[in-house]
């Protein structure tokens, strides 16, 4: 692959309340080619989220989360940027797809009102916003987009609200695409359209993704590379087709061994205590 | 009143429908049938599994049987008894009965209570006679149920990662021992793993205490795992409904064709 546009090093997140200090993320070294897709895979709370955050500074103010380590995107240091630096990275340069739709939606302000901020931010070139907004909201498959539109988050089904955020995020037409579990809220027939659009914008655009995911199907069909976190750390990286086929980390192979398969009904689902014994 | 056969829920012919908005330009929109006629039941001790199209009003259909979304018309019947139609304060003694793990955990956790407080609030309201130290004791325990540490109790909920965040609503939702579980995407936010040792629960206390859960999920593979019975929505209505088998098996209605041949291969 071609050289990488990010550049991570020694990447930890660590927060701090009152006397309570809590290490999110520790050691945490990957690099990211153009047009790269890269899937985190692990467990839940092992960091995933806050590392991909971490990139831009979406995170608390120092002193109660401190970010170490070095992060390059195109030979620039974005650890240590001011506030005012990073906004403009932000979007343009690395967009968000956040986990919970709930998190970055504004509730006050309609769907349609939103998408258009960010279009009118980003893409300023555009004229007729309205018409760009339901040419997004058709993108992610809403087929009412100009009734969505007009609906504030609340009145929005879960996988909907989804949807609008992925829309929102694509309308900056972001470098990289950061995707945190962007299709836990659609079923498998839209998932697999959001899937192909992401694909699309890859190929058409060179848009890099780090894609944040606990279905091993989307990883297996859509990820280069796959990068496995437990209790904060990378414990395993590699070509795709290397980790999900032959894994060398018993965490990796224990949590492939859980996967519940379509017509393979068992008695009970398989957990990583019964396949291992891993600490 | 308690014959086997009769089932826990009933809904008959149950309709929620949104007004339309009037928008820019003084259109008046039409209004949402978000849900149209449906009519099922759930069987005590079962669990019946609802997929389909996002936006097809699953959640709206389970947030109906709890008065959080309003009805148009049908009936919702609990044992037989109409509680769809009850003023909100009588529903209140019906509260703790059903409960239900919501999709958006972010919004329907109280960001300002600490976990112990979110998780002790319920079991205030409903069991009294408990000690300070046995509600703590009760709120670890839930929270070791979904594979949290006790540590966690004082911690607020933006402390959490969003799979940790899913699980405290689990834990909050069995906190009051109710009999019917309306769970909306429970697990999809959690590593095979966790979920696995998430359902396993919900399944031992299904087996222990018998409770029944109406269970909305995307994950087929999941939904198979823990339905005795499945329907399938789209726009408003229920489309296809039968044993997992069946649906999953030999699916009659080309969208749950379509559902089927989406699942990634791998
Ligand atoms: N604001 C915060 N303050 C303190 N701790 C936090 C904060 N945000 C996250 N954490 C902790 O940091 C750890 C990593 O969280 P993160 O959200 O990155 O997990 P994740 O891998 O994305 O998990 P999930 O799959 O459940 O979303 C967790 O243990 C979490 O409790
Ligand atoms: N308060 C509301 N006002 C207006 N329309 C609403 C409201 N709540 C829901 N709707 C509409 O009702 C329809 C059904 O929504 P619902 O949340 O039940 O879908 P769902 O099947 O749970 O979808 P998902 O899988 O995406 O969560 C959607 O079109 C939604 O926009
Ligand atoms: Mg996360
Ligand atoms: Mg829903």
């Amino acid at each position: 692959m071609s050289v990488p546009i990010l550049k991570v090093r020694d990447l930890g997140v660590t927060f701090r309340t009152g006397d309570r200090t809590t290490i999110a993320s520790t050691e945490v070294n990957f690099e990211l080619a153009a047009g790269e897709v890269l899937a985190v895979v692990g467990e839940s709370g092992s960091g995933k989220s806050v590392s991909a955050l971490a990139l831009t500074r979406l995170l608390p103010p120092s002193p109660s989360c401190e970010i170490n380590g070095s992060i390059k995107l195109n030979g620039r240091e974005l650890v240590g940027l001011t506030e005012g630096q990073l906004s403009k990275v932000r979007g343009r340069e690395i967009a968000y797809i956040f986990q919970e739709p709930g998190t970055s939606l504004n509730p006050v302000y309609t769907i349609g009102f939103q998408i258009g901020e960010a279009i009118e931010l980003h893409r300023p070139e555009i004229s007729d916003r309205r018409a760009a907004v339901l040419a997004a909201l058709r993108d992610v498959h809403i087929d009412d987009p100009a009734r969505v539109a007009d609906s504030y988050p609340h009145e929005l089904s879960g996988g909907m609200q989804q949807r609008a955020m992925i829309a929102m995020a694509l309308a900056c037409d972001p470098k990289i695409l950061v995707a945190d579990e962007p299709t836990t809220a659609l079923d498998v027939t839209i998932q697999q359209e959001i899937m192909d659009l992401l694909a699309r914008l890859r190929r058409e655009r060179g848009m890099s993704i780090i894609l944040i995911t606990h279905n091993f199907g989307i990883v297996a069909n859509f990820a280069d590379h796959v990068q496995v976190m437990r209790k904060g750390r990378i414990v395993e990286h590699g070509p795709t087709a290397q980790v999900m086929g032959d894994p060398q980390h018993e965490y990796t192979k224990g949590l492939i061994a859980c996967i519940p398969r379509l017509g393979q009904r068992r008695h009970r689902l398989t957990t990583l205590k019964d396949e291992l014994k891993v600490s | 009143m308690n014959s086997p056969a009769q089932p826990l829920l009933e809904v008959r012919d149950l309709s929620v429908h949104y007004p339309g908005r009037t928008t820019w330009l003084f259109r008046k929109g039409a209004p949402k049938k978000a849900v149209d006629q449906i009519s099922f039941t759930v069987p005590r001790g079962k669990t019946v599994g609802v997929v389909g199209e996002s936006g097809s009003g699953k959640s709206t259909t389970g947030k109906a049987i709890i008065k959080l979304a309003p009805l148009t018309s049908g009936l919702i019947l609990y044992k037989g008894q109409d509680i769809g139609g009850l003023p909100n304060h009588a529903f209140k003694l019906w509260r703790k009965k059903i409960q239900m793990i919501f999709q958006d955990p972010y919004n329907s956790l109280n960001p300002r209570a600490d976990i112990l407080g979110i998780l002790s609030e319920p079991l205030e309201i409903h069991f009294p006679e408990l000690s300070e130290a046995d509600r703590k004791d009760r709120c670890a325990e839930l929270l070791a149920g979904v594979q949290l540490s006790p540590d966690f109790l004082t911690r607020y909920p933006h402390e959490f990662s969003g799979g940790q965040r899913q699980r405290i609503g689990i834990a909050r939702a069995l906190a009051v021992q109710p009999e019917l579980i309306i769970c909306d995407e429970p697990v999809s936010a959690l590593d095979v793993s966790v979920q696995a040792e998430v359902v396993n629960l919900l399944q031992d206390l299904q087996a222990k205490l018998g409770l029944t859960y109406l269970f909305i999920g995307h994950d087929l593979a999941v939904i198979e795992h823990v339905s005795d019975h499945i329907l399938v929505m789209s726009q408003g209505q229920i489309v296809e409904q039968g044993s997992p088998a069946e649906i999953l098996g030999s699916p009659r209605e080309a969208y749950t064709r379509r559902l089927l041949a989406a699942v990634p291969k791998f």
